[in-house]
């Protein structure tokens, strides 16, 4: 019961991991990007409809990062050379990104044969839950760690070697300074304006994976208009708690994807709330936590100082 | 010596790499070359010229910061760059170090024109800049802020790494933790490390804005030893400084800005302070400090047994007692860090106070909020070591930034202008603040003419006790001055000043009496017509001559 519960934990928590992870290299950079809902959005539904079209599981999370990376370029654009407000700029991302997937997703649905998409057989088998040879049959472990779909691998891994990449190499330091103090690491000699835009990139291409993985494993197949659904606020928010840390999102997508599957799994004859209850309550954990780390006042492990001030070099 | 040394392992380290895009010429660094052909090399190198600017035009909308200006600089020489608050200095800096771009004009490196675009490209010129506001990154640390942006080497961040910032330290006896946050360093630190920062990059036109502003006279003294020593290598410095004696201490020759214009370059040898001062001005003046005499006797403002912890709660101010008559300047001298911060921070109310009494017109003042004090008559202005920051709201022009002092004043909800756009139109006039206008964001001002809006506030606000700490900080000689004399007309309406200063020259002429604080103790409180530097001097270590001795 408590492994089923964490492995379904895990299984909900992966498209947050993605999209938190994505949304920490951008603001790293210094850059505060609203639109990860919209991104997602975007990423949903190119992946869903490359494997729909393919039935290639490649294919279609390349075509999710593609899209994610084209939705950061517009945003990365009007930031960074235009030097548009990062906020509107984020919030326009998400509503049009969100128009974009349910726009092209209703066209889909229309051409669909029986009025509902559905992803080839080859490709759900392909994305389908399967044990490792040998690690999946550690009795609990397995079943816990070793036997999900290959997503959540790729998630897992991406999240480590962003926290790698951003603590441990020069590049990452670069992009640190350049989140931190522009001036200063212009001063130093770094490009501030390709450091941001390579990061801001590269966050907008993760966060198109993570659509990817609520519209083809979590829809079930099947092509959902809402698949999406506030997870990209949660994603958001999530990088405060992860204060900042690709590998500490691992963990805090965990405990939320926990929240999110809990309903399933309270025994209904013990405690009994209304369902609004479970839907809210992802959301409910967010504000508190938001609540909880505005506390600490720690400069480490905080929100890079040049988030979301744009910079200009001649400008002082 | 140690040098030659120094520069092969440079060179193994490949941090000359810098140098490739120049013709094979210059490739080899004005200081190593020292150490490869000895004096004759050396003698050449201290005629040529290193960088010369020519006709260097800059706007800023309708704003001429620089204006047609030559400048040339030598190898082997120390040129002073002299010029009032907003005269375009540290413009005119920032085109050598590509932070800005010329509108017109050219630049000469070892006699060819280059264009510097970006930092980068000054970097690759040999051209390090130490910035008027450090350009350094609070999170990382002295290590990594050294070696950020440097090209080359591996990709991966190592722990040994600071194995040739050790080398250079030591080389120009410099002292740093390689691994300590910036955020939690003192000023003089953050300097070591931007120094370092040029140093490691092989700069050998080393540009200096304003770095002694915030220095101890100790920390000075060393800075200006390192200087001399890169001279002597073949180096070629800039520095901006407003302190005349230090330029009569350490300059070679002397280029004087005026309102965007250079209006001439000088031998140090063959001028003196004065002459200066009039170039700088464009007229004579009278550079005298005034000590007015008054009748006022009553007491206004008495401290009894203070104890301030600070954040970290370490006890900065130890059980001081001091008092302040109506109508007095009283010096608080004491080298930096003896508690001046804590002591102004406790009387306006922002830091608890652990222990005593401070008395304003009887009334004990410590438990009320710093705005019940200001609506006291008690006003403070702290011109902190960053210079920006505190007090003032960088984004918003000079008439927000009074209003954000007198807005309280106001009935009603809605708050009026009319009064803040007067004073800042008298402070302008009366301080000589140089802005194109009292709605232009304060940020875009000079950092001495941002200084003079946040002072000009406080000393407008008809306070009864005024305290201020550092006010001439980064001022031009003559702006400087000018504060002097409304802070004695200030006196003479019968306020209480407390001025925490730095320059015991100034203090004793100014002051009444002087507070000394040593630790966070005071030391003694003397009459400034009868004491001397050297009293104040020895009462600043501690009063026993062994410690004055330590610290020389
Ligand atoms: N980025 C900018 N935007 C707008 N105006 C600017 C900018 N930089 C400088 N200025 C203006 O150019 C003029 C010269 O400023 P600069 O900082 O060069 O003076 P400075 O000589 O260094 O003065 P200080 O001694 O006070 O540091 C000022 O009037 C300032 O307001
Ligand atoms: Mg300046």
């Amino acid at each position: 019961m408590i492994i089923n519960f964490l492995f379904a934990a895990i299984k909900a928590g992966t498209p947050l991991l993605f999209g938190t992870t994505g949304e920490i290299m951008t603001q790293k950079t210094g850059n505060l990007n609203l639109g990860v809902e919209g991104m997602m959005f975007m990423g949903a539904f190119v992946g869903f409809f490359t494997g729909y079209k393919t039935g290639s599981i490649t294919l279609a999370l390349l075509a999710a990062f593609a899209v994610g990376v084209f939705a950061a370029l517009i945003y990365a654009f009007l930031t960074v050379s235009l030097r548009a407000n990062q906020n509107v700029t984020g919030l326009t991302l998400t509503i049009f990104g969100t128009g974009f997937a349910q726009f092209f997703g209703e066209r889909m649905i229309a051409a669909a044969p029986d009025k509902s998409p559905k992803l080839p057989a080859e490709l759900v088998a392909a994305l389908s839950e399967k044990a490792i040879p040998l690690l999946g049959d550690i009795p609990y472990i397995g079943k816990l760690l070793f036997s999900h779909n290959i997503i959540v691998y790729l998630g897992v891994c991406i999240a480590f070697i962003c926290g790698i990449y951003i603590n441990r190499t020069k590049a990452g330091l670069n992009m640190r300074a350049v989140g931190e103090n522009p001036a200063a690491a212009d001063a130093a000699g770094i490009n501030v304006t390709a450091v941001k835009y390579i990061h801001i990139l590269a966050g907008g291409g993760i966060c198109g994976i993570g659509g990817a993985y609520l519209s083809l494993i979590n829809g079930g197949g099947v092509w959902n208009n809402s698949c999406v659904n506030g997870q990209g606020w949660i994603a958001v928010a999530l990088v405060i708690f992860a204060s900042w840390s690709p590998v500490k999102a691992i963990l805090g997508s965990l405990i939320f994807g926990a929240f999110s599957v809990l309903q399933f799994y309270v025994p209904k004859d013990i405690i009994e709330l209304p369902n609004a209850f479970y839907i809210a309550l992802p959301f409910l954990i967010t504000i508190i936590v938001l609540v909880f780390t505005s506390m600490k006042k720690s400069k480490e492990g905080a929100q890079p100082a040049g988030c979301g001030i744009n910079y200009f070099r001649e400008d002082r | 010596m140690q040098y030659p040394q120094l520069s092969l392992l440079l060179e193994a380290g490949g941090i000359l790499a810098c140098n490739r895009h120049l013709t094979a010429s210059h490739r080899v660094p004005a200081v190593a070359n020292y150490f490869l052909t000895g004096e004759i090399m050396q003698k050449e190198k201290t005629h040529a010229t290193a960088i010369e600017l020519k006709g260097i035009t800059k706007t800023f909308g309708s704003v001429v910061a620089n204006n047609q200006i030559d400048l040339s600089v030598r190898k082997g020489e120390i040129l002073a760059l002299l010029g009032e608050n907003g005269s375009g200095k540290t413009t005119l800096m920032n085109m050598l170090s590509g932070i800005y771009r010329p509108d017109s004009g050219s630049v000469l490196l070892n006699g060819e024109a280059v264009t510097i675009n970006s930092p980068e490209d000054a970097i690759e010129f040999g051209i390090g800049m130490i910035h008027q506001h450090f350009k350094l990154v609070d999170v990382l640390s002295a290590t990594d802020n050294i070696m950020l942006g440097v090209k080359g080497g591996s990709r991966w961040l190592k722990k040994t790494r600071s194995d040739k910032i050790q080398e250079i330290s030591r080389h120009f006896g410099l002292d740093i933790s390689p691994e300590k946050k910036i955020y939690q360093m003192s000023v003089g630190e953050k300097q070591t490390v931007e120094i370092l920062k040029v140093m490691y990059r092989n700069a050998n036109i080393l540009i200096l804005d304003e770095p002694t502003a915030v220095l101890t006279p100790q920390e000075t003294k060393k800075l200006f030893d390192i200087l001399r020593r890169m001279k002597a290598e073949g180096c070629a410095i800039i520095i901006i400084t407003h302190k005349l004696n230090e330029v009569m201490e350490i300059s070679d020759r002397v280029t004087i800005l005026r309102k965007g214009e250079s209006i001439a370059t000088v031998e140090t040898a063959e001028t003196n302070a004065h002459e200066l001062t009039e170039l700088m001005v464009g007229r004579p003046v009278e550079l005298s400090i005034d000590r007015p005499e008054n009748g006022f006797e009553e007491t206004l403002l008495e401290v009894h047994h203070l104890t301030v912890a600070n954040e970290e709660g370490f006890e900065a101010i130890q059980d001081i007692k001091f008092e302040l008559k109506r109508g007095e300047i009283l010096g608080v001298a004491g080298i930096a860090g003896s508690g001046q911060k804590e002591l102004c921070e406790a009387m306006a109310g922002l830091l608890p106070v652990s222990k005593g009494a401070i008395l304003y017109n009887k009334e004990n003042i410590i438990g009320k909020s710093p705005e019940e004090i200001i609506k006291m008559g008690i006003s403070m202005s702290f011109i902190p070591e960053d210079r920006l920051g505190m007090g003032l709201a960088a984004s918003m022009g000079m008439v927000d930034n009074m209003m954000l002092k007198t807005y309280k004043k106001n009935k009603g909800p809605f708050v009026s202008r009319k009064e803040a756009r007067e004073l800042s139109k008298r402070l302008i006039k009366q301080l000589g603040i140089v802005t194109p206008g009292v709605d232009t964001p304060v940020r875009r001002l000079s950092g001495g003419n941002v200084q003079k809006v946040l002072l000009g506030r406080e000393i407008e606000s008809n306070p009864n006790v005024l305290i201020t700490a550092y006010a001439v900080r980064g001022l031009d000689i003559n702006s400087s001055y000018t504060i002097y004399d409304s802070l004695n007309e200030q006196k003479q309406k019968g306020v209480g000043i407390l001025f925490i200063g730095e320059d015991l020259d100034v203090m004793l002429e100014l002051c009444d009496r002087i507070m000394v604080l040593c630790h966070g103790k005071v030391t003694g409180i003397v009459e400034a017509k009868t004491s001397t530097k050297e009293e104040i001097g020895l009462l600043m270590t501690g009063g026993s001559g062994k410690e004055g001795s330590a610290d020389a």
